[in-house]
Parts: C-alpha cells; sequence; structure tokens
C-alpha cells in the first residue's frame, strides 16, 4: 500500500492534518489528544493485558483486539503527556474497524506524513511509529496463535 | 531594569539566590512590566493543555534547535524568537516546566549562550505549581513584538565539545545518566526512545550522579546541605573544580549545571550537550563499561 491509497478514515486524517498551517496542526492534535476514549471497563482492571511501548517518551500502554476479522486498538497515556495520547488517539480512531490485512498494509512510515515532524519534530514522531509498529505486531501474533 | 529578586529565605543559603523563583512570588508577580515567563516542556502539546496566565511558549526542539546542523540556532534567530515572545534584552525572564524543570533548565541555559542576564527558574516547576492548586489557562499565547538585539552565542565559557572533553582529562566529569545507562547496561534512559548511539558505557573517570538526585519531593531543589552531600562530599568536586556534564543530548546535564552554578556556586562548569548521543558513536574516544568511573585514560 502507498500511502496514497491508505484506508478512507486514516487519508481523511491525514487530509486534516496537510490542509492546516503548521501550527494549526498542534491543535488538531490536541483535540485527538483529549478526544483518547477511556480504555472499555474489561480492559481498565486487567493492566497485564496493555503491553508500555517502550520507545514513548511517556508511559503509553496498547492493547489489540480482533473481533470477526476487523481491529480495535486501545491505549492509555498520562494527562501529563498529550502528544503521545494525541499519537494513540489518532490511530485508535484511524485503524478502528479495519480489516487485519488492511491495518498490517498501513506503510510504517505512515507517521512521518501527517505534517507532524515540522510542528513537533521528527524525534518526537517517533513515538507514533513505534506504537504503530507495536499494534502490527500484536495483530501479526494474534492472527498466528 | 529588572524585576525585584525573590527575597525569600529559603533561596538565601544558595551561591545565586536571584536565579530561582517561588511559586508564591510568580504569583503575586505576574503581570509586572519587564517579567516574561517562558513555558519550556518536554512535551510539546502540554502548554496548550493549559499554563500559566500570560506565559509564553518557547520548545527546545523546534524553536532552540537549528533544524538543520546539530547546534542551537544563532543570534539572528535568537532574535527574531525573544523579540516574537515579547522578550528584550532587559526583560526578567522566568522559566518553568514539566519533569522538574528538566527542560526549562535547558532552556535557561542556551539563553545564557546568548548572554541573556535575567533569566530566573521557578523552583518546583508545573509540578509545584498544580501541587499549590494555581490556575492555568488555556488562552491562546499572545505577546507583542519587541526588537531583541542580535547577539552571537559565546559558547566557550559553558558549553563543551567533543574535543574539549579529550583535552579536560584529569578534571572532574559528571555523567548524570541514570546508572544503568552509566554502566552500559543500555544507551537510553529507561522508557526513552533510542537516540542512536552505537556504543554502552560512560567517559571515563566521570562519576555517575544522577540528574534527578538534585530534586526534592516537592520537585524543587534540594538544601544546600543536602547538595553539598550529594557533589562535593558523594561526587568529590571541590572548590575551583572546572566541571564538565553530560548526559545523552544535554538536557539533563543543563539541569546539573545550573545546580552546580547557580546553587553551589562553581565556576566554569561546562555542559557537554553532545553527550553520549556523540560520545557512544564517536571513533577512537575511550570507553568504560560499569559501575565504576575508571581510570583516567591515555590517549591514543
Amino acid at each position: 500500500m502507498t500511502i496514497e491509497e491508505l484506508p478512507g478514515q486514516l487519508a481523511e486524517i491525514r487530509e486534516d492534518f496537510l490542509a492546516l498551517e503548521v501550527r494549526e496542526r498542534l491543535q488538531l492534535l490536541l483535540e485527538f489528544s483529549n478526544e483518547l476514549p477511556e480504555l472499555p471497563e474489561r480492559y481498565r482492571d486487567h493492566p497485564d493485558l496493555l503491553e508500555r511501548v517502550e520507545e514513548c517518551q511517556s508511559p503509553v500502554f496498547i492493547f489489540v483486539e480482533i473481533d470477526d476479522g476487523l481491529v480495535h486498538l486501545y491505549a492509555t497515556a498520562p494527562r501529563e503527556a498529550p502528544t503521545t495520547r494525541g499519537f494513540a488517539s489518532i490511530l485508535a480512531q484511524g485503524l478502528d474497524g479495519l480489516t487485519v490485512e488492511a491495518v498490517l498494509g498501513i506503510p510504517d512510515d505512515f507517521p512521518q506524513g501527517l505534517g507532524l515532524t515540522e510542528a513537533v519534530s521528527p524525534l518526537r514522531v517517533r513515538g507514533m511509529t513505534a506504537l504503530l509498529a507495536r499494534a502490527k505486531r500484536q495483530i501479526r501474533e494474534k492472527v498466528a496463535a | 531594569m529588572t524585576v525585584e529578586t525573590d527575597s525569600s529565605t529559603r533561596f538565601a543559603e544558595f551561591a545565586h539566590p536571584e536565579r530561582l523563583v517561588s511559586t508564591e512570588w510568580l504569583a503575586e508577580h505576574l503581570g509586572t512590566p519587564g517579567l516574561v515567563v517562558v513555558e519550556s516542556d518536554e512535551d510539546v502539546l502540554l502548554y496548550e493543555t493549559g499554563h500559566i496566565a500570560g506565559s509564553v511558549k518557547i520548545d527546545w526542539h523546534t524553536d532552540l534547535n537549528d533544524p538543520v546542523e546539530r547546534d542551537y540556532i544563532d543570534g539572528v534567530a535568537f532574535a527574531k524568537l525573544l523579540g516574537s515572545k515579547g522578550i528584550g534584552r532587559d526583560t526578567t525572564v522566568v522559566i518553568y516546566g514539566d519533569k522538574n524543570n528538566w527542560w526549562a533548565a535547558y532552556a535557561l541555559w542556551v539563553f545564557t549562550l546568548f548572554g541573556h542576564e535575567d533569566v530566573r527558574l521557578l523552583d518546583g516547576g508545573r509540578a509545584k505549581w498544580e501541587a499549590e492548586g494555581r490556575a492555568y489557562t488555556t488562552d491562546r499565547e499572545s505577546a507583542p513584538t519587541v526588537d531583541y538585539p542580535v547577539v552571537e552565542r559565546d559558547d566557550a565559557a559553558i558549553r563543551a565539545y567533543k574535543d574539549d572533553v579529550l583535552a579536560h582529562f584529569g578534571n572532574p566529569l559528571v555523567d548524570v545518566r541514570s546508572p544503568e545507562e552509566f554502566s552500559g547496561e543500555r544507551t537510553t534512559a529507561p522508557a526513552y526512545p533510542e537516540e542512536g548511539a552505537l556504543r554502552a558505557g560512560h567517559i571515563p573517570s566521570a562519576q555517575n550522579v544522577p540528574w534527578s538526585k538534585a530534586v526534592a519531593e516537592d520537585g524543587g531543589f534540594k538544601s544546600l546541605t543536602e547538595l553539598n552531600g550529594i557533589y562535593r562530599d558523594g561526587a568529590g568536586l571541590k572548590d575551583g573544580d572546572d566541571v564538565i556534564a553530560y548526559c545523552r543530548i544535554g538536557e539533563r546535564s543543563s539541569h546539573t549545571w545550573f545546580v552546580l552554578t547557580h546553587l553551589l556556586g562553581f565556576e566554569g562548569v561546562r555542559n557537554y550537550d553532545g553527550s553520549w548521543t556523540e560520545w557512544g558513536s564517536a571513533v577512537r574516544v575511550p570507553i568504560v563499561r560499569g559501575a565504576e568511573p575508571g581510570a583516567v585514560p591515555t590517549l591514543k
């Protein structure tokens, strides 16, 4: 898959970011950050099910679920880490309900194409790249199991 | 014209008490002409979630670093940045931030490279301000544009390059990273992203004093007695010592640079901002692994 062939909802997120000036992209990232849903009840009491993403500067935990062949990603990160929350929220919304094949086909460098490298710096965007890689790895493990 | 200093007795014991302000002082002085409050965080979005009223944001990555070369911005860019934040050459600047002022201290150190005279830290940073239930606003940043003169950076006094470190052997070096990074178990801070050092360990003869040892439970700095215990008794630093501090990219060691220079009064402390991401990838520089500092090396 090339970046031009992204699934609709991810393509839309990308277009939304790219349509904005660099400064406004931070505001959109903040909106995503604020929209990161609470963990569903069934995971709240099971922190052991969540995987910590070590490459992110702030503690962030993700869990991928495959339901009927469709992917759902859950994540939690502290309020004091809004950038990390924003990254997790983009993926939670962007991947939700996609097929396993569609998610595995997302280019690994999708985060670099959001126009955020200028707004938040390339180093920080690496955290999102790591989140995507972890999510894909969890999916591969679940499919193989 | 500078704003009066914080004369609280709490800071009087330090070598340069005028470099710190308390949360109480800041709350009382917000809006004082000639004062600009700057927030500088690790997380680039934290300011947008809520900040001290009237403060402006300066980001270490996107504002203070040169976008192309691994260096700080030059005098022209610094003048443009500060002018756009309402800061003049004689403005009193108080910097605060997340993570116990880790990045705030880094910004203060960069301001010092440009010789900005009156720049202070808010003791305790965001954590203390929040713990005391003080207010934040989400108002958009607004500052009048003022003139800031173009002053070229003077790196010599407080910044060390790799060659300076090589020439420094025999004098004290302080490695402020975590014990795991120091011993060479890992090249990044626990839970931090890999920033690309090819070798693990530390610069020979460096004492390991993790930066956070200087921080008290409330996020502020520890007392003079405690700090003397850590740096003089513990790490063996003596008056008159010429010290170089380093970490991974120079941010944590800015915090230690502040402690040694402004709180303990050491003169001529330099921050090696190339730090481990440079040293751990450089060709033919000596490295020691393990928990011991190791001997002063004979250079090849």
